[in-house]
């Protein structure tokens, strides 16, 4: 999952200065941790930050029904940044939080976030029981299996409720995750079978909501290639009951680095190596004023997955401090479903 | 002799040196005698005029009045010489704006340490100037200017009279008045009178006349 | 047609350069005058408004204390979980070496943007911002700010002088503080949150419209400097409506004979329009050019008078933004038209053939009535205004009534008091001499009334400066007692001070405050240790009680005292309820006087201060005691306290007086240009009606007058109208002081001063525009003496 190194990395570009500053990020980290393979995760423990790696998310998406079968998405993302490794009480603290929440209904696209210092008690994240938090937006619960989800916009706002119905899901080798040929690599699981539902507070008033979300952890330290112009992510759910998370890396020689995770409804499930998936743009759209594919065609030959997978609101743009599209899809052809996509690099 | 000119000489600069105006010029006035100058534009007739009158300096020659030479005095004597021995009438403007008909026709004659309120009064009577007394020069006709002109002359009582086309700008009736009661008052007074003059018919009506040409006697 | 008309036109102005250099040199002297003041204001102005935008203030609403100056952290976490987009600022006074530093503390990530320097900044980054503690500063303090403190001290010449900024996290440090200031409340704000008082009771929301505290404290400074601005504008547009007035006149026969040519008056009028605008560009050049020499010439006093006054900061540097050039040379052509617009319409309203123009300087008696009309009009408005008005526009509405009246009304006086003297003069000299003048008088009534202006502000503002310097001389005496002022470098120190002096039986009179907003108005609150000294040096303007009662109730923390600028501001007078704190209302005991500072002041009780403001603790104590020397070489032989530690009496005085002085350097610097534009314009119209004058003087020489003394009867009659001038211009002035002092000042410092005379100082005023009449008319009578007498003899020339 680079994809998010790379939008962190990116969010914090937001002015030249920072550009400047994090140019940093392209070379060894100084004193952080580094992601070995063979993971051991010690749970609920795990699901708490790991303030000695430099970078680290909790990342939800989810797509939602509401009456008379109107279909919406949701975003809710917590990062967390370390400027030095390690934890310290009050404005010293290294650790740099940030988020973004979003709401995509066809016609619409709600988003707005927030920063925060570590140490003084804005924003951070506690394992057991489980809570994540900065400022008034929570996602929390007794555990990771059932939470309650909240955040809050100029023009909107949603209070979620999440309950998982399998279990957790480990990418790439048993949660050590490669991303690239030179051996970038994260610590990645996810919780793709969460049932969730909840209202929706939108300028035309409150909207009872259902569906399904998935939620993405990963933490790492390793920086980007410094050759990768951007990326193309996938999670969808087909109605089979399977999932498959998937993303390509744009290389700026115009080369693909790709990789996924197929699974299947009971959790078992199969990394996919580079090149063994193909995804290829069908239709674009320009939304403030890039031009963004907003329909794709994904190939997975060994699984036979032959889909479209198209964009419900192709002007899903997150416009926050380092802009980029995420939206829910619509999965059809060989298999039938719903999902999230994101793309980033598109200028 | 009330009046004795010799030999004056007179030059304005120009745009290629200087540019003689009287040229060695001689003349003598009696008090009581009336002589008139006549010449063309330019002869010199004025610049005789304003040389007498302690108006300005001649370059070289003599000028003596009542047997006193006034040629070589500064300007507060020419001053005084205006004041209390010369009175001037001129063609136009002069009146003094900011004084009405009474203090104009006082003005000289205070000046002077001359003034007599009765004789002002009785030349003002003469000029037909009674009604006028409190009015400012600028609301007086052009005759009415010149009769307050000829007054305030008189007033001061000086002992040669120079005038200076003092008609010049009148119509022919009214020139004529004016002229007819300067006569009178002058006789009266004895002064002498000098008048420069285009006209040949008020030329006429004087004691002597003078042709000026090119700076000459002729 | 046009061309040829344009030529014509213009030949008048090659024939009379000096009416074309009186008319260009009134307009820029406008313009320069105008700008300039311009540019000081808007110096200061941007050099508040980076302070305040660095700082988040003016563009952003803010959340400050009910009370007292500093926000709990715990406030600023309780608004952010409560869903407030809220962003912390720690402020803070700050030691380095010589330099007194207002060190900032922001939170960048929190920060909306635009706040905080590194958003522009190359030098530092935001990660080293966040985590190695970089501290941005005014280049003035860096290097003093770099050997004190072991954070990298970047140069940044964007923000105010003698600030710093740093993280939040490094203020905290530095300053030794766990709270916060203040917090910046982001534009964007998310739905459903609570209302503030109920997360954080404590605080309450400023507006951004609302100018930050130095913002409305100096806006009457700026006002006063508009005002002369506008004063010394409106002097120069009565030399350019003079000098317009007289061109067009003069004008008349060949604006006639071009249109009996057939030049349209439409296209004339266009064509001499463009004229004037051509002409008013050129001037608007000029001006704007010299104003820009008079704003950067004057800007380090109004900075000094800022920084003195209200503690304000301004930038050194000029810096202005072409609108200022372009509003330059906008003000030169609203200045042409304005000076233009009568000539214009006299011309569009004269028949082709008119005949018997009068004399343009000549006024007609119902031109007369109609300006004594306006004038006792403009004067019952003045004192309508000052009767019924309130607020600081209405006060220099009053005042620009009053002096509008006044310079109307000058030529009519004068006229009269003239005709006055020629009933009464002797002698046919002194006669001619009066009557001549009068007739001058309507040529010359545009810059006497400019002198009249020039000298009434000048009596005025000397008279307002000089009873509030005398005003301020007592005030210092009651308030600077104590033989010695010492100020400790921490509090412990100060303790040691404390009872070493005691122990040598001194006095000891802690100075403590904190710095709050009461009633809405930024004040300090001071907890003062009640002695005799006080009862017997201090004088109340309004009281509850006597003198040493007031006292008693202050001592027993039952009573405050505050100053008069907060009593005018919040309409608090003895024996109202004092809201002090959140929960805490003393009743008002007494009113005093306080000329050193703008802001609200309260005094209470040691004891209660020290219960309501725990935190503090004095490091600055008065010494009462009768041997001074002794005292202070014991304290620095025994107790180690440094020389710079120790002020006596005198310094101080002289200190505060010092301070006083450069505030009012920039209002007497504008009093004497606007003298100087006021010679000027007397000049320009002599030199101009110099050529009217000969056939009007010619006649006095022809009858006995020698050139010598028709000129010096001129520099006489230039002495006798400013002489006269100036004793119209005496009453004039105390009339504008009175204003200033009970009305301008009550409401931009909000104090009332006693108003004092100055005699002596009129006089040498007098002298001086005696002087500058004198000099004015010295030149062209020197010319009038020289006059050759056949100049004087064209006069009457028959032949011409």
């Amino acid at each position: 999952m680079t994809r998010k190194v790379i939008l962190f990395c990116l969010a914090l570009l937001a002015t030249p200065a920072l550009a400047q500053g994090f140019a940093g990020m392209g070379t060894e980290a100084e004193g952080f941790a580094a992601p070995a393979p063979d993971p051991a995760f010690d749970f609920p423990a795990d699901h708490g930050p790991h303030p000695d790696y430099r970078i680290e998310w909790w990342y939800l998406t989810a797509n939602l029904e509401g009456p008379e079968g109107r279909r919406y998405g949701l975003q809710w993302t917590l990062f967390r940044s370390a400027l030095a490794p390690g934890a310290r009480e009050g404005w010293d603290s290294p650790q740099v939080w940030f988020a973004h929440a979003a709401v995509t209904t066809p016609e619409a696209h709600f988003f707005t976030e927030r920063f925060a210092r570590g140490g003084i008690g804005q924003a951070g994240v506690r394992a057991d029981p489980f809570e994540a938090r900065i400022d008034d937006w929570r996602m929390a619960g007794p555990s990771l299996d059932d939470m309650e989800l909240t955040a809050t916009g100029p023009d909107f706002a949603y209070d979620m409720n999440l309950q998982a119905e399998g279990p957790l899901v480990f990418h790439g080798d048993g949660g050590y995750s490669v991303k690239s040929d030179q051996g970038q690599a994260s610590y990645y699981y996810s919780q793709p079978f969460y049932r969730i539902a909840g209202t929706l507070t939108l300028p035309e008033g409150g909207v009872p909501v259902s569906g399904a979300a998935w939620l993405d952890r990963e933490w790492s330290s390793q920086p980007l290639a410094a050759d990768q112009d951007g990326w193309d992510w996938f999670s969808l759910s087909f109605e089979s009951g399977a999932k498959l998370m998937a993303f390509q890396l744009r290389q700026s020689d115009g080369s693909t680095y790709s990789s996924g995770t197929w699974i299947e409804p009971d959790g078992t499930t199969t990394a996919l190596p580079d090149g063994a998936i193909s995804a290829a743009p069908q239709a674009r759209t320009e939304v403030a004023g890039r031009t963004v594919p907003t329909r794709w065609r994904l190939d997975l030959p060994a699984r036979g997955v032959d889909v479209t997978v198209a964009a419900l609101n192709p002007r899903a743009w997150m416009g926050v401090s380092v802009p980029y599209w995420e939206g829910p899809v619509t999965v059809s052809g060989s298999h039938d479903g719903t999902g999230y996509l994101e793309m980033t690099g598109y200028e | 002799m009330l009046l004795r000119v010799e030999n004056l000489s007179k030059a304005y600069p120009g745009p290629e040196g200087p540019v003689p105006v009287l040229r060695g010029v001689g003349l003598q006035l009696r008090a009581g005698e009336t002589l008139a100058l006549r010449g063309e534009s330019g002869s010199g007739k004025s610049t005789l005029l304003h040389l007498v009158g302690g108006l300005d300096r001649a370059d070289a020659g003599r000028i003596a009045i009542d047997g006193q030479d006034v040629t070589g005095l500064d300007d507060p004597g020419r001053a005084a010489l205006r004041r209390g021995t010369v009175g001037v009438i001129f063609q136009q403007f002069n009146l003094i704006p900011s004084l009405n008909v009474r203090a104009n026709i006082a003005f000289q004659a205070r000046l002077a340490g001359r003034h007599d309120a009765a004789r002002a009064a009785r030349l003002a009577d003469a000029l037909g100037l009674t009604a006028q007394l409190d009015k400012y020069p600028e609301q007086l006709s052009g005759g009415q200017q010149q009769r307050v002109a000829i007054a305030r002359t008189l007033a001061a009582r000086p002992a040669l009279v120079l005038a200076d086309e003092p008609t010049g700008n009148l119509d022919e009736a009214t020139a004529a008045a004016v002229m007819d009661q300067m006569l009178a008052l002058v006789a009266e007074t004895g002064a002498g009178l000098m008048m420069v003059t285009h006209s040949p018919d008020l030329a006429g009506r004087l004691g002597r006349q003078l042709h000026l040409r090119q700076g000459r006697l002729a | 047609m046009t061309r040829a008309g344009l030529s014509a036109l213009w030949s008048f102005w090659r024939r009379n350069p000096l009416q074309l250099f009186t008319l260009v040199a009134g307009l820029a002297l406008a313009t320069a005058l105008w700008s300039g003041v311009q540019a000081l204001n808007a110096q200061a102005r941007a050099s508040y408004d980076a302070a305040a935008a660095v700082l988040g203030e003016g563009r952003y609403d803010q959340l400050i204390p009910a009370a007292g100056e500093t926000v709990a952290q715990d406030s600023y976490l309780a608004l952010r979980r409560a869903g407030w987009q809220v962003s912390p600022v720690l402020e803070g006074p700050l030691q380095a070496r010589q330099a007194r530093v207002r060190l900032v503390g922001i939170d960048p990530l929190t920060a909306p943007g635009g706040v905080g320097p590194m958003t522009r900044s190359e030098a530092a980054t935001l990660p080293a911002f966040l985590s190695e503690g970089v501290v941005f500063a005014h280049p003035g303090i860096a290097e003093a700010l770099a050997g004190t403190l072991s954070q990298r001290v970047v140069a940044d010449p964007g923000l105010a002088p003698d600030t710093a900024i740093t993280d939040i996290g490094v203020a905290q440090r530095l300053l030794g503080r766990d709270d916060l200031s203040r917090l910046i409340l982001a534009e964007d704000q998310p739905i459903g949150r609570p209302d503030l008082s109920d997360v954080a009771p404590g605080l309450i929301r400023r507006a951004s419209q609302q100018a930050s505290d130095i913002g409305q404290l100096t806006d009457s400074f700026h006002l006063n400097l508009t005002a002369f601005g506008l004063l010394s504008f409106a002097v120069g547009i009565f030399i350019v409506h003079g000098a317009i007035g007289l061109a067009f006149e003069q004008r008349r026969a060949m604006i006639r004979t071009l249109r009996t040519l057939g030049l349209s008056l439409r296209r004339l009028m266009v064509l001499m329009g463009l004229e004037l605008a051509l002409i008013a560009l050129v001037a608007g050049g000029i001006g704007v050019a010299l104003g820009y020499v008079l704003a950067a010439g004057l800007l380090p006093d109004v900075a000094a008078t800022l920084e003195g006054l209200y503690g304000a900061q301004v930038a050194g540097g000029l810096q202005l933004d072409p609108v200022w050039w372009l509003s330059g040379l906008g003000i030169a052509l609203l200045g042409a038209v304005l000076a233009g617009a009568g000539a214009f319409w006299k011309i569009i309203r004269m028949p082709v053939l008119a005949t018997g123009a009068r004399a343009w300087a000549v006024a007609t008696g119902r031109g007369r009535g109609c300006q004594g009309a306006a004038a006792l009009a403009l004067l019952g408005l003045a004192g309508l205004g000052t009767l019924l008005g309130g607020g600081l526009i209405a006060g220099f509405a009053s005042l620009a009534c009053l002096l509008l009246g006044a310079a109307l009304a000058l030529p009519l006086v004068l006229d009269r008091l003239l005709a006055l003297g020629e009933a009464f003069a002797r002698g046919v000299r002194t006669e001619w001499f009066l009557a001549d003048t009068r007739q001058q008088l309507p040529g010359l009534s545009l810059a006497l009334m400019a002198l009249l202006l020039a000298m009434a502000a000048n009596i005025g503002v000397s008279t307002m400066v000089s009873s509030f310097r005398m005003t301020f001389t007592g005030f210092l005496d009651q308030r600077l007692f104590a033989e010695l002022y010492v100020e400790a470098e921490d509090t412990t120190q100060g303790a040691a001070v404390a009872d070493f002096v005691q122990d040598r039986g001194a006095t000891v009179l802690p100075i403590q405050w904190v710095d709050t907003h009461i009633a809405g108005q930024a004040a300090e609150v001071y907890g003062t240790r009640v002695a005799p000294a006080y009862v017997e040096n201090w004088r109340f303007i309004a009281q509850d009680g006597t003198d040493s009662a007031v006292w008693d109730r202050v001592a027993d923390g039952a009573a405050a005292i505050i100053n008069e600028q907060l009593a005018r501001r919040a309409d608090l007078w003895p024996g109202d309820p004092l809201p002090l704190a959140a929960d805490r209302t003393l009743p008002i005991a007494g009113v005093v006087g306080d000329y050193g500072n703008p802001i609200g002041q309260v005094v209470i009780g040691e004891g209660l201060f020290e219960r309501l403001f725990p935190a503090a603790a004095p490091e600055r104590f008065g010494l009462v005691t009768d041997t001074p020397a002794a005292l202070r070489a014991a304290l620095q032989d025994d107790l180690g306290l440094a020389a710079g530690q120790i002020t006596d009496q005198a310094a101080l005085k002289q200190f505060s007086l010092g301070v006083f002085e450069r505030t009012f350097t920039v209002t007497a610097a504008l009093n004497v240009l606007t003298l100087a534009v006021a010679g000027f314009a007397i000049l320009m119209s002599l030199l101009t009606l110099a050529a009217m004058r000969v056939p009007q003087l010619a006649p006095a020489w022809a009858l006995g007058l020698t050139r010598a003394s028709l000129g010096r009867l001129e520099v006489l009659r230039a002495l006798v109208l400013a002489a006269l001038t100036g004793l119209v211009a005496l009453p004039l002035g105390l009339a504008l002081a009175w204003l200033l002092l009970a009305v301008i000042n009550v409401e931009a410092f909000g104090w009332r001063l006693p108003m004092f005379l100055f005699p002596g100082d009129y006089a040498v005023l007098g002298g001086f525009a005696l002087l500058a009449a004198l000099l004015a008319a010295l030149w062209p009578a020197w010319r009038l003496a020289r006059t050759p007498p056949s100049e004087l003899l064209k006069v009457f020339a028959n032949d011409a």
